[in-house]
């Protein structure tokens, strides 16, 4: 009955994605393909990291952090709308529906988003970057990202008293995540101190992990193990709101 | 008789205030109960502990019998909600949206369709079930979420505010349905800033004044118990004095006893909304 409670919820999202996917596809697309020009073509032109091409080297990257963009805002955005503005998420709290399944269904938009903007930007990138690949570990990768980022939307959009509340979110931590979390530089050649502090960002161990994964280098496991940690770390955040909020 | 809604020394506060203080209530099957009180005087709170979105700080609650808070999840299929704000998704259309509300309470897939089909026509919208929420007026709107309170066959249905914003036709349009449902065995609890709307439909009212439940029968008994008759001395200014009679007679009296002067004298019957302003001091939609 969970699942199917948590596919009630994700349903509604799910109509409304379809009817909007050409624009959503669309409008995903524009921030990783800027990054790919700008950071790609532009800066990285004849630069070599960790022995590919500073092309080959970010495009992982841009993945990881348009997971973590998409996942984060189709959740959290959605659900903060839903919350403040159009009111209907107290409809859902009012249902028969464990808060468990609430959590799954809210979370579970922000995956699919998550999903589906990743795959349309690494269509794009196997295009221009024939020797990436993806194989399980890159999509066990890809699907544990999204997934903590979803429920970290969640957790959001359950804490924000309003929509600056999500724009603030944003601006303090994804912000810097997005720059920080070793998507357009490697972290290794760091020094250990700063080190430490970036390992301490979720799309650190995600970039780690995808890249590694496009890249055949040796898989990170303890990275997959910390983003899949902090996804625990927000599930159970969400899970305190929701019961606090909530009978 | 059996009793739909009940609570018991129910008081919630927030901050060391309390919003409501010590509510004992009881709702019988089958009634049209009337919630009157001014803004901030606790019915929303009170609503929100009924529908198992807030936690009572003490007190007790029971919808058809079981426990606003142990059988939470059991409560949540017994009532039906309208709120006062529109809380529809507005990007689905009209049956989308009853279908989401259909899945949450788990019927199956052709139970919904038949049950979705039967409430369009029951709220006049057959037609408009593939309209999106935004493309529809207020008073559309506002019959898609009596009839997404409707979707799981509810015993009861609390409606907030039903008809704020509304035209007298769809208001009127509204009471119709209102009754409809209530005379098909729905208990229906109400609030309203209309005095009229609750003397239109409701069986009995409570008052509610700054938390605490300071009157409550049917608007016949309220009435009789401030006085059938009232007499209103206006006088220069905005000053208006109102006198309370038990018939038409001692009014009478009263009126032909006042010395000639130039104020403007109005008798006339009384009414609820003479009896929400004596007990609570001032106007419903303050």
């Amino acid at each position: 009955m969970m699942v199917v409670d948590a596919y009630s919820i994700l349903w509604a999202d799910l109509m409304v994605l379809k009817r909007r996917m050409a624009r959503y596809l669309v409008t995903t697309l524009i921030s990783p393909l800027l990054y790919l020009v700008a950071f790609g073509w532009g800066l990285g032109r004849g630069i070599s990291v960790e022995g590919a091409s500073y092309f080959e080297f970010v495009v992982p990257g841009i993945i990881a952090l348009t997971a973590m963009n998409s996942s984060f805002n189709g959740a959290g955005t959605r659900l903060n709308v839903d919350r403040l503005f159009f009111k209907s998420f107290d409809e859902c709290l009012m249902a028969p529906v464990s808060p468990l399944s609430l959590l799954l269904g809210k979370a579970m938009i922000g995956v699919v988003r998550g999903l589906i903007s990743s795959a349309a930007f690494m269509i794009v990138a196997l295009l221009i970057a024939p020797a990436f690949s993806v194989d399980p570990l890159f999509l066990v990768s890809l699907l544990v990202t999204c997934l903590a980022f979803a429920f970290l939307g969640v957790l959001a959009a359950l804490l924000a008293k309003s929509h600056e509340d999500m724009a603030t979110f944003g601006s303090l931590i994804l912000l810097p995540m997005t720059f920080l979390g070793g998507t357009f530089f490697s972290v290794s050649q760091l020094p250990d101190a700063l080190k430490f502090a970036l390992y301490a960002l979720p799309l650190t161990h995600s970039s780690t992990c995808l890249r590694a994964a496009a890249l055949d280098q040796p898989f990170p496991w303890e990275s997959l193990l910390a983003i899949g940690s902090f996804w625990l770390v927000f599930f159970v955040g969400c899970n305190l709101v929701l019961k606090r909020a909530s009978i | 008789m059996q009793i739909m809604i009940k609570t018991e020394h129910l008081s919630k506060e927030y901050g060391g205030k309390k919003v409501v203080d010590d509510l004992d209530l009881g709702v019988n099957h089958q009634e049209t109960f009337g919630f009157l009180g001014p803004n901030g005087a606790g019915k929303t709170t009170t609503i929100r502990i009924l529908t198992t979105l807030t936690r009572p700080t003490s007190g007790r609650v029971w919808i058809n019998g079981f426990d606003g808070v142990e059988e939470a999840a059991k409560v949540k299929g017994e009532f039906g909600i309208v709120q006062q704000h529109l809380s529809l998704n507005r990007e689905l259309s009209v049956r989308e949206n009853l279908d989401l509300h259909a899945r949450l309470h788990h019927l199956g897939k052709a139970e919904r369709r038949d049950r979705i089909d039967e409430l369009l026509d029951y709220v006049d919208l057959a037609a408009y079930s593939d309209h999106l929420i935004d493309r529809i007026s207020g008073g559309m709107k506002r019959r898609v979420m009596i009839a997404r309170a409707l979707i799981h066959r509810p015993r009861l249905l609390i409606l907030d505010e039903p008809t704020v914003g509304l035209d007298a036709q769809t208001r009127r349009r509204i009471w119709d349905i209102i009754r409809r449902m209530n005379s098909d065995g729905t208990t229906v609890f109400l609030t309203t800033h209309y005095i009229e709307e609750a003397e239109a439909l409701c069986d009995r009212v409570g008052i509610i004044h700054q938390g605490r439940m300071i009157s409550l029968g049917s608007p016949l008994e309220l009435r009789k118990h401030l006085g059938l008759a009232v007499v209103e001395r206006r006088r220069s200014g905005d000053d208006t004095e109102y006198r309370y009679f038990q018939d038409r007679g001692s009014a009478t009296e009263y009126v032909q006893s006042l010395p000639s002067s130039t104020e403007r004298i109005v008798m006339r019957e009384s009414n609820l909304e003479d009896v929400f302003v004596e007990l609570t001091g001032r106007r419903v939609s303050e």
